[in-house]
């Protein structure tokens, strides 16, 4: 069975229908890439699996249960940790307590003290910063903050929404080699990215969106050498 | 040209001081002053006001740095002195030219001038007025040509002399029972204190903190630093103690009066710690805070009235649940309708909320219920084991219970979950919810804490004035309270109290400004704002958060992605 499952999945904002019945699984220890350009839903997909936007019709399980029961704030305790586009720090913050409110949920101390020590590992640069005003950091070690956040509640699946965006192209490859590196210690992920080309690498499989519907779904290899999506997302003519 | 250049800011510094002056001047605020003497037959409140203008035109009137020589630093100074006189001369003389300028200006009267031109004739007078505000402008411009070790006990001086000076009714309130006459005559003039005073003060003043400067402070930190732990805990304990003995036998040591603008102080403090829940802990901004302090204060007096609206006649202490639990659920009513809203839309409904609730009181409707215009009267006082609380000396108590209460509740909540949660709520909500926080409980939550210190403020105020009208209840006491949150610190327990002591101390103490009050909240608020944008006593997060400029280390893209390579 699949960890996420979504099922013929519609989602409005007022008369605008932006998801047009969407189907999409994601097995236990994979990256799943969804891409596609501006407006094609991918936001809206992510958002509708974290409760924020209702399911009307569609239906989205994860590890079989119905998701739609679940307000936003449930999610993390179900083990689903969202990564918000745009980073979404709490910027007046310290890097600590940044990380520690992202184990709210959580009550094991010496697990969140061991995880801590992980994310420090994972991003040694937040290790040198604890004390920093996570609003004075770049966006770059911004975005590393939001990814450790996310990790500190323990996810089993992890939404990334756009973990590019904005950051200089050495930067995104860093981010993205993070993001194989949390995949290895058991973390499914689910990415959302306007960079194919990056996405398309990391990921095991991918779906493309184009205008609220899925048009192609393969493994990430086959969609590299898809002539469609060389046209229209890796920009090779 | 970079010569003028520096002139420049010296004539506009001096401008902005003589409109300034001549604005204080003409509201009739010198003139109200000029009753309070601060050193008597020397200085009035008056006339402080308006030199000080001169005085801080001239500090201002030249930079260190700019590489001005010291003629030129007073050369300035002398220029912002000069120019601070001009405006107020013009207006000496505009009552000469047309003397109809008093049907528009009520407050220029024949006093102010005589204030002004220091009794003098119009033209002797003015030139006076210039002399001495440009020799103000050359001492402000001079000081900061002082070494700082020398600038900052003569600051330390002048400001212990002026504030005890203007303190001096309350002192002499406060030392008239245990002292002798003859030293109270010689201390204290028929306003103020005497010059005597005055100069010892200044040396005392200036003596204590030169002397800390050089050694007091060295030393006693180089003590702290060799002292044991075990022994430095006990050291804090004896403050502790001390501070706490100090507290309780405060009303004794003030008499009646003082503990009465005590109680004042007290109430708002209460207020201010639950508008700080709200506000300084959770980010929602309320405007209507005023609501729950009604309706404390409101079922306190309809409970416990011996007058005709009474219901159930109930004592202090059965009726005290029902206030708070009343302003809790009224927080918890208001709280339900904006949990969707934010930032200036929150504030907006707050304020309609406190608004209706002020209405209510007052309609017709609800006259024959809760007295509407004309109030509750007899209101019940607090009884234990046959003692009756009536005199503020017994309220103070209470009220000092009160506040207790409310900083350690506010101070473990801030401390626990909840506090994490209101914390993450203040910074980004969607990220809060992200993070696995529920925003309606959390938001409840805050606006019912709130509303229940508020709740038990109103109903100890109703108690202690055993009546209660609805104008009390305005959205004044709302900005009130929100101002003094702010101007303390937003989020901080010490701030709170600062804040009180500040925006609502000192106006009662100093009586002369109740007329000016919104005039010296709006200009206290202002400087604080521009000088300690985190209050006056911030608390560590908004401390840092609003210096992070200062201790900047932002890395460039580029560095980063090295250091991650």
């Amino acid at each position: 069975m699949a960890l996420l499952e979504i099922n013929n999945l519609h989602a409005y904002y007022g008369n605008i229908h932006a998801l047009k019945g969407i189907s999409l699984t994601v097995e236990e220890g994979e990256i799943v890439s969804l891409i596609g350009g501006n407006g094609a839903g991918k936001t809206t997909t992510l958002r509708s699996i974290s409760g924020l936007i209702p399911p009307k019709p569609g239906a989205i399980t994860l590890g079989g249960e119905d998701l739609s029961q679940y307000k936003a704030h449930h999610l993390v305790g179900k083990g689903v940790a969202m990564v918000p586009e745009g980073r979404g720090v709490f910027a007046k913050l310290t890097v600590l307590e940044n990380l520690e409110m992202g184990a709210f949920h959580r009550t094991d101390k010496e697990g969140i003290a061991s995880d801590l020590e992980k994310i420090y590992k994972l991003f040694p640069r937040l290790a040198e910063r604890k004390k920093q005003l996570a609003g004075t950091m770049s966006g770059g070690e911004q975005q590393m903050l939001a990814m450790g956040r996310a990790m500190m509640s323990r996810p089993n699946l992890l939404l990334l929404d756009e973990p590019s965006m904005g950051l200089a192209p050495v930067l995104v490859e860093a981010i993205f080699d993070t993001v194989t590196e949390i995949n290895k210690t058991g973390t499914t992920v689910l990415l959302v990215e306007q960079n194919a080309h990056m996405a398309l690498q990391v990921a095991h499989r991918g779906y493309v969106l184009q205008t609220g519907a899925i048009v192609l779904s393969d493994s990430a290899k086959e969609l590299q050498r898809n002539p469609m999506v060389q046209k229209a997302y890796l920009g090779i003519e | 040209m970079a010569q003028t250049a520096n002139f420049s800011k010296a004539v506009r510094l001096g401008l902005i001081a003589g409109i300034v002056a001549l604005s204080v001047s003409a509201i009739g605020m010198v003139q109200t002053f000029d009753v309070r003497d601060i050193i008597t037959g020397v200085l009035t409140l008056g006339q402080l006001l308006l030199f000080s203008t001169a005085l801080i035109a001239g500090y201002f009137s030249w930079q260190k740095g700019e590489g001005v020589a010291p003629v030129g630093a007073i050369l300035r100074g002398l220029v912002a002195g000069l120019l601070t006189a001009v405006p107020p001369i013009a207006l000496i003389f505009l009552t000469i030219i047309w003397p109809g300028i008093r049907n528009s200006f009520v407050n220029v009267s024949a006093d102010l001038i005589e204030i002004l031109t220091f009794g003098q004739t119009p033209v002797v007078g003015s030139l006076m007025l210039l002399v001495v505000m440009g020799v103000l402008g050359v001492i402000g411009a001079a000081f900061d040509l002082l070494p700082k070790r020398i600038q900052k006990p003569l600051f330390s001086g002048l400001l212990w002399t002026l504030v005890i000076g203007l303190l001096s009714e309350i002192l002499l309130l406060i030392l008239r029972p245990y002292t002798p006459r003859a030293v109270l005559n010689f201390l204290f003039g028929a306003k103020g204190i005497t010059p005597i005073t005055a100069v010892i003060i200044f040396i005392l003043a200036v003596g204590i903190s030169a002397w800390w400067d050089a050694q007091g402070k060295q030393a006693m930190q180089q003590r702290r630093a060799e002292m044991a732990p075990a022994k430095a805990k006990q050291l804090r304990r004896l403050n502790i103690g001390l501070g706490v003995a100090f507290v309780l036998i405060l009303p004794v040591i003030m008499g009646t009066y003082l503990t009465e603008v005590a109680d004042i102080v007290g109430t708002f403090i209460l207020m201010g710690l639950g508008l700080n829940i709200v506000v300084g802990f959770a980010g929602l901004l309320d405007l209507g805070y005023v609501a729950f302090f009604a309706i404390g204060a409101y079922v306190m007096g309809l409970l416990t009235t011996q007058g005709d609206l009474g219901v159930g006649g109930l004592s202090f202490w059965a009726a005290l649940p029902f206030s708070v639990l009343a302003a809790t659920l009224a927080g918890i009513i208001l709280g339900v309708p904006v949990l969707r809203m934010r930032g200036d839309y929150l504030a907006i409904v707050t304020l309609g909320f406190g608004e209706i609730i002020r209405v209510l009181v007052v309609s017709d409707l609800l006259k024959p219920y809760i007295g509407g215009a004309q109030g509750i009267l007899q209101i019940g006082k607090p009884e234990a084991m046959g003692f009756v609380f009536v005199q503020p000396e017994h309220y103070y108590y209470l009220i000092l219970a009160g506040c207790l209460l409310a900083v350690f509740v506010s101070w473990r909540f801030r401390d626990a979950r909840i506090g994490r949660r209101w914390m993450a709520l203040r910074e980004d909500e969607d990220v809060a919810e992200a993070m696995g926080i529920r925003l309606v409980s959390t938001k409840l939550m805050a606006f019912a804490t709130g509303a229940a210190f508020s709740g038990l403020a109103g109903a100890i105020f109703a108690s202690r004035l055993s009546s209660i009208f609805p104008h009390s209840f305005n959205l004044l006491i709302s900005i009130n309270v929100l101002s003094l949150i702010i101007v303390g610190g937003l989020g901080s327990l010490p701030g709170v109290v600062v804040g009180a002591l500040v925006l609502v101390g000192l106006p009662e103490l100093l009586r002369e400004f109740a007329e000016y009050r919104m005039l010296l909240y709006g200009a206290l608020l202002i400087v604080t704002m521009l000088l300690r944008p985190e209050g006056l006593w911030p608390s560590p997060i908004r401390r840092r958060e609003l210096h992070a400029a200062d201790i900047d280390h932002r890395p460039d893209d580029s560095e980063d992605a090295k250091s991650m390579a």
